[in-house]
């Protein structure tokens, strides 16, 4: 049997469709769990992001920090917090922040350091605070990058948020890896679908932001 | 400290491999598919800068396949290749891929009208003009998109160590669960760490040997508002 025909028996078996292990309760573990390491990780990454790039100071240990951060394998750091800590959601976040951290820590710094410096200065010179400057004159301008920055944290934390499911917990993962060792590769192929297009949704869900949140005059094509 | 590092390098035998060996298959894993990737986005990228209507569709494809997830990408493939690290490899060349084609997209066009303009009036031909001055001007560029291919190459071979032992330094992880010898875990996320920064630390010495004209980043002085450049050079779209 080829992917697609995998695929069409996951989704069509309705056996999937309920109770603890359907589709619907799956999804929802998995959303929660990549919206809290999503919003951990952007509690972290925003403020110092946005500082840093704003004062220009740390460009380097910034840098330092996000390249050491994305050397460690966050399927490693998941099995090695799950048999250090035990099972639960901390060793399944701490991999996943560790992950998400980057992208949106550098982008951000990146968003803010690259403002047309024009009129971050007008702005000085018209006697703005610099949490002023920061928020109505450089926030606007580096949105568009800042979410980008985020998007990509976002769509790492959905997919990696499946090798949750190697250390007991659930979400969309619990398919791929309970598939895999019942050798049952029709749920193997059809949670992979699930992740793929909960990746998918999740860009598209960025994009959408993007088209509300970002001023025109700021949008490029 | 000893005490609580006992059996580091003690690796299981059911592994079949040294830590030597181990660290060797990690690498090959990892850094055959950059080169693959790499070796495929030169000429998509280069197409790409030929045809203009070319790059945002080709972006969107490359962003969706980035979207899917290595355990997924994997999984499927276990159809077609078996659980080999031919499966292992081919999900990373197509995340190198992704990763590259943008940077190097990005580097060849970022290289001024005026350099090209001198260049042709140089009598330089379009290939020799790509080789001898795109190319070279747009390797800091490829190499920060090499570096960010490698290290997540490095660090998702661990992710094969679900599909039939293909992990390398990442079968550790199960032999520690396995065995329940935590110290096996800590060796294999360490070394995958280690492994990733001084590939990184290769590639930035590549870089700085291969762009003899740009100022070593040692020397370089940030100066805040004077080195800020404007928001987006023109002709330069946004990339993501």
């Amino acid at each position: 049997m080829n992917v697609l025909g995998f695929v069409s028996a996951f989704f069509g078996d309705s056996a999937h469709w309920h109770g603890y292990d359907g589709i619907p309760h799956r999804l929802l573990e998995h959303v929660q769990y990549s919206l809290l390491a999503l919003a951990l990780a952007a509690a972290i990454g925003l403020p110092v992001g946005l500082v840093t790039g704003h004062t220009g100071r740390g460009g380097n240990a910034l840098a330092f920090l996000a390249t050491a951060a994305r050397a460690l394998p966050s399927f490693g750091l998941l099995v090695l917090m799950a048999v250090l800590l035990g099972i639960g959601l901390v060793p399944v976040m701490i991999p996943l922040v560790v992950l998400a951290v980057p992208p949106i820590l550098v982008t951000t710094y990146e968003a803010v350091r690259s403002v047309d410096p024009s009129p971050v200065d007008a702005a000085r010179g018209m006697g703005m605070r610099e949490t002023r400057i920061l928020f109505q004159v450089e926030m606007p301008v580096a949105l568009p990058l800042i979410l980008s920055g985020l998007r990509s944290a976002a769509v790492q934390i959905v997919s990696t948020a499946t090798i949750a499911a190697y250390v007991s917990l659930g979400g969309l993962g619990r398919y791929i890896v309970d598939g895999l060792y019942q050798r049952d590769y029709e749920k193997v192929v059809g949670g992979a679908t699930l992740v793929a297009v909960l990746a998918l949704a999740t860009l598209a869900v960025f994009w959408a932001v993007g088209r509300l949140v970002v001023s025109p005059g700021v949008r490029r094509r | 400290m000893n005490g609580a590092l006992d059996g580091f390098f003690d690796i299981p035998s059911d592994l079949q491999h040294s830590y030597p060996g181990l660290i060797g298959l990690h690498l090959r894993e990892a850094l055959l598919p950059v080169l693959a990737g790499l070796l495929l986005a030169l000429p998509l990228a280069q197409l790409c800068v030929r045809l203009r209507r070319l790059y945002p569709p080709v972006l969107a494809v490359t962003t969706v396949l980035y979207a899917i997830p290595s355990l997924a990408f994997f999984v499927v493939l276990i159809d077609y290749t078996g659980q080999t690290e031919l499966t292992v490899m081919i999900p990373l060349a197509v995340y190198s891929l992704v990763v590259l084609v943008p940077a190097i997209v990005d580097g060849v066009r970022s290289v001024p009208e005026e350099t090209l303009a001198a260049a042709t009036a140089m009598g330089f031909g379009p290939v020799r003009r790509y080789l001898q001055v795109q190319l070279p001007i747009a390797v800091p560029a490829i190499v920060a998109g090499l570096r960010v291919a490698t290290v997540s190459s490095i660090s998702l071979v661990s992710v094969g160590a679900l599909i039939g032992n293909q992990g390398a330094l990442g079968n550790l992880l199960a032999a520690a669960q396995k065995y329940d010898r935590p110290v096996l875990a800590v060796n294999s996320v360490l070394t995958t760490a280690v492994l990733a920064i001084l590939c990184d630390a290769l590639l930035v010495l590549a870089r700085v040997l291969l762009t003899p004209w740009m100022p070593s980043p040692a020397r370089r002085r940030p100066r805040p508002a004077a080195r800020r450049k404007p928001a987006r050079p023109q002709g330069q779209e946004a990339t993501r």
